[in-house]
C-alpha cells in the first residue's frame, strides 16, 4: 500500500499522473513535464513536497545536539527563522541525508528530511540523543503538509492565496522562514528560483492548494521537479550522494564546516579520507541524452554520471557527473551512451539560476 | 485510449502499418508515448540495416527515460524518418503520425503474428493493473 499525502485526492481531481516514487503515491506530471518546467522559471508552479517529513528538535540542548549531529556548524543559525543546509554523515563520513535545518528559537529547531530518508534519519537521531544524553525531544510531524511555490511569480500568487500575507512575503529573505502557530512559510526551495515552502496542518492543504491555484500557481510535478533541481546544480539525494559517497566528492565541501574545532559524526573519517573524485556540471555536445549511471572518460581516469538529463531551459542535454580531480571546465570528457562514445563539455553548475542560463 | 483498429502492434508498444507494397512503416504507440511523456530524442536505424525479429534498433528518449524500440518482424531497413529525429515532439503530438522508420520484411506471413488492435488494447488494459 503505497503511502499518501494530504493532497492525493487533488492530485488525482487534477488527473495528475501517479507514480510510486519511494514508497509514496506521487504526481510526476499533470500533462505535459516540460509546459510545467518553463511555467516554474516564467510564473508559478506548485508542488506537492508533502512525502518530506519535518522534524521537530526541542529541548534546551537542541543547539548542541544539532552540532554534533550535522555536518554544517548551526552556530551559523543566530537570528530566528534563518535556515541552514546540511548533510547528516554517518561515522564513515557517508551521507545519511541532506536535511535544511530551521532556528526558530533556542529551544526549537526544525529539519526537514527527505521522504526516502525520513524513517532512518529519525531512528539515527533517537539513537544519538540516546547516546549523547541530551534530552532532546524529536518530533516527526506528519500531521503536516508542505507546498512548494515556486518561481518569480510566487510571491505575488502567495499574496494573493493568503490576504494579509504580504508583509511577511515583503520582507522574508531568502533562506529565511517565519512561523504563525501551525503555519510555517520559508524562502527555500529546490528550482532555482525565487519561492516559498509552506507548511500548514494536513487537513487545510487542499483548501490552500486550491486557493494558490485560483491565484495562478500551476501544479507541478516531481519530473519537472527533477529538471529544475538538476538546472539549478542542485544534488539528489540517493543519486549525487549516498551513505557510500563522501561529501567531498559530491560538490558538497562547502556544507561541510571544519573551520572550527567543532566535533561532528564523520569529522575524523572525512579528515582521514583521501579526495580523488569531483562532482562536476557536464553539457552533452553531440545529440543524445545524459542519465546516471553512464560512464564517463576523462584523461585522468573514468568517472560516472550521478544525475543527466534533457535540459528543457537549455535544449540539450545536461548531467551532474562524478570524475577525476584534475579535470577542469572547458575540458572535454566522452560519455557512453550505448554503443557510442559522445563528446561533453565540463562546466561549473549551476547551469539555470532565476530563469536565466548561466553556461 | 487511441488504438486504430488498421494497425498491427506489438507487446513492446510499436505499431506497424502494412503498407500497400508490402512494407512495413513502425513507430509507438500513443499509449507508450503517454507512459515515456514529453520527447526530446529520437534515433531511428540506418537504412539498409539488417534486422532480426525482436532486435534493439531504435530509441527514444523523454525527459524521464530512454526507451528501446525493437523490430517487430525480421527485414531490412528500407527508410529511417529523419523529420522526427529533429522533432522528437511530434511523437507525443501524433504517434500514428510520427513513423521511426521502414521495414522489407524477410518473410511477409511474420506479419500474421502481431497483435491486433482488439488484442493489443487488453494488452494495455491488463498492464494498467
Amino acid at each position: 500500500m503505497l503511502k499518501q499525502t494530504p493532497l492525493n485526492a487533488t492530485h488525482r481531481e487534477l488527473g495528475a499522473r501517479m507514480v510510486d516514487f519511494g514508497g509514496w503515491d506521487m504526481p510526476v506530471n499533470y500533462g505535459s513535464q516540460i509546459e510545467e518546467h518553463h511555467a516554474v522559471r516564467t510564473g508559478c508552479g506548485l508542488f506537492d513536497v508533502s512525502h518530506m517529513l519535518p522534524l521537530d528538535v526541542r529541548g534546551e540542548n537542541a543547539r548542541a545536539f544539532l552540532s554534533r549531529l550535522l555536518a554544517n556548524d548551526v552556530a551559523k543559525l543566530q537570528v530566528s527563522g534563518k535556515a541552514l543546509y546540511s548533510c547528516m554523515l554517518n561515522e564513515a563520513g557517508g551521507v545519511i541525508d541532506d536535511l535544511i535545518v530551521y532556528f526558530m528559537d533556542e529551544r526549537w529547531f526544525r529539519v526537514v528530511a527527505n521522504a526516502g530518508c525520513a524513517d532512518k534519519d529519525l531512528a539515527w537521531m533517537e539513537k544519538m540523543n540516546a547516546a549523547w544524553g541530551l534530552g532532546v525531544t524529536l518530533t516527526p510531524r506528519r500531521d503536516l503538509a508542505m507546498i512548494a511555490i515556486q518561481g518569480p511569480d510566487a510571491t505575488r500568487v502567495l499574496n494573493h492565496a493568503l490576504p494579509g500575507v504580504d508583509g511577511l512575503t515583503a520582507t522574508l529573505k531568502p533562506f529565511t522562514a517565519a512561523a504563525m502557530g501551525e503555519m510555517f512559510i520559508a524562502r527555500t526551495g529546490y528550482t532555482g528560483e525565487d519561492g516559498f515552502e509552506a507548511m500548514v496542518l494536513a487537513k487545510a492543504a487542499p483548501f490552500f492548494w486550491r486557493a494558490l491555484m485560483e491565484a495562478g500557481g500551476r501544479p507541478i510535478g516531481l519530473g519537472a521537479r527533477d529538471t529544475l533541481r538538476l538546472e539549478a546544480g542542485m544534488n539528489l539525494y540517493g543519486q549525487d550522494m549516498d551513505e557510500t559517497a563522501n561529501p567531498l566528492e559530491s560538490g558538497l565541501a562547502w556544507t561541510v564546516d571544519l573551520k572550527t574545532e567543532r566535533d561532528f559524526v564523520g569529522r575524523s573519517a572525512l579528515e582521514a579520507s583521501e579526495i580523488t573524485k569531483q562532482l562536476v556540471g557536464l553539457v552533452l555536445v553531440d545529440r543524445g541524452v545524459l542519465r546516471s549511471h553512464q560512464k564517463v572518460h576523462t584523461k585522468h581516469g573514468d568517472g560516472e554520471i550521478t544525475s543527466g538529463t534533457f535540459s528543457p531551459t537549455m535544449q540539450q542535454s545536461i548531467a551532474l557527473a562524478r570524475i577525476p580531480l584534475g579535470i577542469a571546465p572547458g575540458d572535454e570528457v566522452e560519455v557512453e551512451i550505448r554503443d557510442k562514445r559522445l563528446q561533453a563539455r565540463v562546466v561549473k553548475y549551476p547551469f539555470v539560476r532565476n530563469g536565466k542560463i548561466l553556461i | 485510449m487511441s488504438i486504430p483498429a488498421d494497425l498491427k502492434y506489438t507487446p513492446s508498444h510499436e505499431w506497424v502499418r502494412v503498407e500497400a507494397d508490402g512494407t512495413l512503416t513502425v513507430g509507438i504507440t500513443h499509449h507508450a508515448q503517454e507512459l515515456l511523456g514529453d520527447m526530446v530524442f529520437v534515433e531511428s536505424p540506418a537504412t539498409g540495416r539488417a534486422l532480426a525479429k525482436g532486435e534493439e534498433c531504435a530509441v527514444v528518449e523523454s525527459v524521464k527515460a530512454a526507451s528501446d524500440v525493437y523490430a517487430p518482424v525480421a527485414g531490412e531497413v528500407v527508410a529511417a524518418n529523419g523529420e522526427v529525429e529533429s522533432s522528437p515532439e511530434s511523437v507525443n503530438q501524433d504517434a500514428y503520425a510520427a513513423w521511426l522508420f521502414k521495414l522489407k520484411p524477410a518473410n511477409p506471413a511474420d506479419i500474421d503474428a502481431l497483435l491486433d488492435a482488439a488484442a493489443y488494447q487488453k494488452l494495455v488494459e491488463s498492464e494498467a493493473h
